[in-house]
Parts: structure tokens; sequence; C-alpha cells
């Protein structure tokens, strides 16, 4: 890998997001798909934990590149849910 | 000859060199007598010594101001570290006044600010300052003797490195100035040699981390001026010190009319709705001040009024995490009801808590032993204690919210209130499991029905009030004068002053 390579790594590692899972549960809804535009604090996910519904917010906005979890996937606590760019 | 005063006293209260006060202006700091001047009422600073280490021109007052003042009229003590001289760090003089001012304190009974901007210990006056009896162990010491029993309320607008960091961290609240203020052990510097590991000051020890993460901060604070506005208004709720009697301002009405109040509550129990909207439906308006507002957000805790006198709240947020009692939650909770009850102020408790976090993570994390120090730091809080039940209260959850078993002046429930050991399906899954796996799912279903509905019926809410578990129930909008008119009786319950303290669990 050359200098060029690694500059690039670094970029990328700063314009993409990972979306975490703030506890541990069950997904009961994925509200995202593939492609979609998303804005911080748009509702992402839903699980259910503790017969609980929990909403779970992009902390920020942009692309949704990858779905990580679908839907009734256990999800333990700071598990990726949703990757951003 | 009679010397004059004046141009010593002049030279000394300008503090260090010019371009240290240039730095500071850079990063938007102000010098420690003009925290001082904002913090106090006009005039009212008496300060001593003031000539310490006079006859060194390069320590005015040895880096530390201390005096006494007044806010809003009450009498305070106060410190505040000089960064202006040598970094304020702590020499032997700056420690002998910093432990005088807390004896003042601690002897008038009255607050003491701590305005910490300081690098940590002067190394060249190590054995003046650092291991005697007058040492800087004693400012702890002190700190954690006076704990309780007068407030102790750090500002912290630069570092509080090694330490130092231990004044922050023995106080009843924290106020951060994010951008400046920063707490740590070790510096990155001494992170990447000893340790190897590569943090900027801000990712490691910086204001957001402390009061969004780790949970020593309870204020993040965008200027200085705003952390001095928190730190009077923290102090607005407070007593003097722990036998004197809570101030108290006129009454007003909630920001949010009693009425909305049973619109903000969800038909179905798995829905989430934000629990600050039903505190403004409670409290006079205006008058909710948060604390640790931006950590473990799942539970609420803060200061407010009730009819211009001050309470303690402690919610359930089911809008984050659905209101679970996680490890953070349970400690955040735990600390605040102590402060709570060492200063006499009531606590009400709103529960809407389907319990305390199960599974591996939590159980690692140590979720039983904050779990208890909760329901610990509760059950020895002998202040005037209602629980107000929202929603569910399950397990526990119920316990740590202060259920009927733990001296609660009065249970309180809404119509729409729940108790029980847990929700209707965990408890049928528990009790027919084997019968359950034996049928198809279609008789399963309706099995399954079938139970949810006698097991509601038992933990119907008027049966508990029937069978006298819950003291009182009430309509959406009676909440607040009911909780007005207790609090007022509940006023007179004696406390025991003398009562030793016992053993925080685990």
């Amino acid at each position: 890998m050359d200098s060029h390579d690694e500059s690039w790594l670094h970029v990328w590692r700063l314009i993409m997001a990972i979306i975490k899972s703030e506890m541990a549960g069950t997904v009961l809804e994925v509200k995202v798909k593939v492609g979609d535009t998303i804005k911080g604090g748009q509702e992402i996910v839903i699980l259910e934990s503790m017969k609980m519904e929990v909403p779970v917010s992009a902390s920020q906005s942009g692309k949704v590149t990858e779905v990580k979890k679908q839907v009734g996937d256990f999800v333990n606590e700071g598990e990726a849910l949703i990757e951003l760019a | 000859m009679i010397q004059e005063i004046k141009p010593i006293r002049d030279r000394i209260l300008k503090g260090g060199a010019q371009k240290y006060h240039d730095k500071n202006a850079e990063t938007k700091k102000f010098f420690a007598r003009k925290r001082i001047e904002l913090l106090c009422d006009k005039g009212s600073f008496v300060e001593d010594g003031l000539y310490a280490n006079c006859l060194d021109s390069e320590l005015p007052a040895d880096g530390v101001v201390t005096g006494l003042g007044k806010i809003q009229g009450r009498a305070i003590a106060l410190m505040a570290n000089d960064s202006t001289v040598k970094a304020g760090s702590w020499g032997a003089r700056t420690v002998e006044k910093i432990v005088r001012i807390q004896e003042v304190a601690e002897k008038l009974q009255i607050p003491l600010f701590y305005l910490v901007d300081s690098a940590g210990a002067r190394l060249t006056d190590q054995v003046e300052m650092f291991p005697g009896r007058r040492g800087a162990g004693r400012i702890f010491r002190n700190q954690a003797r006076f704990s309780g029993v007068i407030p102790q309320i750090c500002l912290l607008f630069g570092p509080s490195a090694a330490g130092g960091a231990y004044i922050p961290a023995f106080c009843d609240v924290l106020l951060m100035v994010e951008g400046n203020a920063s707490m740590y052990l070790g510096s990155p510097r001494m992170a990447e040699a000893v340790i190897g590991e590569k943090v900027t000051l801000e990712d490691m020890g910086g204001a957001k981390i402390h009061c969004s993460t780790s949970g020593c901060g309870d204020f993040l604070c965008a200027t200085e001026e705003e952390a001095i506005e928190k730190a009077k208004c923290y102090l607005s709720f407070l007593p003097q010190n722990y036998r004197a009697c809570l101030p108290s301002v006129a009454g007003s009405d909630p920001e949010r009319p009693v009425t909305d109040l049973k619109s903000l509550i969800p038909q179905s129990d798995a829905r989430a709705y934000d629990m600050k909207q039903v505190i403004k439906t409670l409290v006079d308006k205006g008058s909710f001040f948060e604390i640790k507002e931006l950590y473990a957000k799942e539970v609420i805790t803060g200061f407010a009024r009730l009819d211009g006198k001050t309470i303690a709240i402690v919610a359930n947020q089911p809008l984050v995490k659905g209101g679970v009692l996680f490890v953070d939650s349970s400690d955040k909770a735990a600390r605040f009801i102590q402060i709570a009850n060492c200063y006499s102020i009531p606590i009400l408790f709103i529960a809407d808590v389907p319990g305390f976090m199960i599974g591996s993570k939590v159980e690692k994390e140590g979720m039983i032993r904050s779990g208890a120090k909760l329901i610990y730091a509760m059950s020895n809080a002998d202040v005037p204690k209602i629980s107000l039940i929202v929603r569910k209260a399950y397990g526990a959850g119920l316990y740590a919210m202060c259920g009927p078993a733990f001296d609660c002046d009065a249970t309180i429930a809404l119509p729409s209130a729940k108790i029980a050991v847990m929700g209707p399906e965990p408890a049928i899954n528990a009790v027919y499991y084997n019968k359950m796996a034996e049928l198809d799912p279609e008789a399963k279903k309706a099995f399954m029905a079938e139970k949810i509905k006698e097991y509601e019926a038992n933990v119907d809410i008027f049966k508990l009030a029937g069978e006298l578990i819950v003291d009182q129930m009430v309509d959406f909008h009676e909440v607040r004068t009911e909780l007005i008119q207790r609090f007022g009786f509940y006023a007179q319950k004696h406390q025991d002053k003398d009562r030793r303290p016992g053993i925080l669990p685990m």
C-alpha cells in the first residue's frame, strides 16, 4: 500500500459511520434500505428488548451502504446495525 | 519606615505575566478574579491570603484566590486557581490556602465553590505541598469529610490533571466548559510513553467525554459565563448546609397544562414517549433543572420546584433504551438520590420501567452491583418520598423506583399504571413453559391470549388499590395538585440526622 492508498483509507474512515445498537435485543423493523439517504436523528431501526419497542436513530446524515442486521436477528449492545457513507 | 501596601497589593491583584493573560484570552478563558466577579454579588468578595508568597514577584497570591462572597445574598466560600501564575500549579502556600478556606466553609457551614484551572502539583515544592499532614491529601480528605454537610460545587475551566482531578471528583456537582476543561490521571503524552496509546486530550479527558460517557461531569457548558450561571442556578435549589432550610420562591403554573398529561401516554405498553414532557405538566414553569442530562439518558435526574418548593426528580425515560435501568443509569440515580437525601430535598420518583436490563453484557459489567447501589441509596433516603406510577413498574424496577416496601410516603397510581413481577408474556412463558411446548402454534396462541387476560385481571391496578398496595389513584389532570398537597404534609417527616452511614453494596 503506498501513501496515496493510506490517505484514502484515512478519508474513508472519516466519512464512514456505523450506527450501533445501544442495547441488546431483537430486530423488529428495519426502516431503511441500501441506497437510502437519511438524516441525522431519523429512526432507522426498531428493536424489541425487554418487551419494549426501542427506536434507534441515526447519529448523523448519510447514505446507507450496508444493512447489517435483518428482522428477527439478535443484536448485542454495541453491535453494528447500519453502515453509512 | 512604614511601607505602602497599595503598590504591592496592585501588583498581586494583576496575577501573572501579561503573556499568560493574553494566552487565556485567546482560548476565551477569563482571569480568575474576573470569574469571581461574575460569580459573586457585586462588592461582596472578601479575600484571604492575598499576600501568600508576596515577597516573590513571580508568585502572586501563590496562584490561588480564596475568600468569602455572596451569591444572591447567600454567603459562600470559594477558591479559584490562577492559571497565569505557574499554570495554576499547587505550591506549599497554594495548598495551605485551599485547606484553610475549606476549614472556613465548614466552620461557617456554608457552600464551597472550587473554580479549578490547574496544572497540578508544583514539583519544585513537592516536599512542602505533597506528603504531609496539611499537604494536598488534606484537601481531598476535607472534601470527603464535608461531603453531604455543605454543598461543594466545582466549575472546571481548564485542566485538572493527575491528583488535581480528584477535586472535581469529590464535589457534589461538576460543571465543565467545552474545549477548555479536561480531567485525566495521565496526559496523552504520558499515555503514549507508558502504555503506547495514541489519543487526543479531548478524546481522553475532554468535557464532552466526561459529561456523556464517563459520567464524571454533570453539565457541559459552551462558555465560562454559562457555567457560572448554571452553578448559581444549582445553588438556588440547595440549602446552605445539611441542617438549613431549603430555599423557596413564589410558585407558578407548569409549562404545559396538567390536562396534557393524558395525551402523552401511548395506548400501547411497548411504545416509547418522552418523559420530559410529562415532567413539564407537573412542575413549575421553567423550574426543571436536569443533572447529567447527556449521561445514561434512560433515567432522568434533576431538581425542580413544585409550587415554589425544591424537589428532586428521578424518572425513567421510555424514549431511551425503553426506560430500562442499566449499570450507568443505576449509578447515576443512586448518586443523585444521595445528594437529595443529604440536603433534605423531597424526592419524586416517576416510574415507567420494564425492569433492570438482563443479558450477558450487563451481567459482566456488574448490573447487580450497580442495581443494588440504587436500591441501597433509595432505601436509606429518609426524606419525603413519593412514587408516581405512570405506566409500568415491573420487577425490581418497582423497588428501584421506591415501591411501597421502601418507606414511600405515598405510592400514587395513574389509571395507566401496571405493577407486576414482570409483563404478562414472559410470566406466562415461565409458568407454562412445558405445557405450551406440547401445543400446536394455533392452540398456543389461543392459550396465551386466555392466560394474558387472566394475568392482567390479577394485577389490575384497581385490584392492587383494593389490596391497599397503592395508596391513591388519581386521574391524569389531578397529579400536580395531589403532589403539592402531599409534599406539604410530608415536609414534617422526621429525619434521623445522627444515623451512621452503612456500607455501599458490592
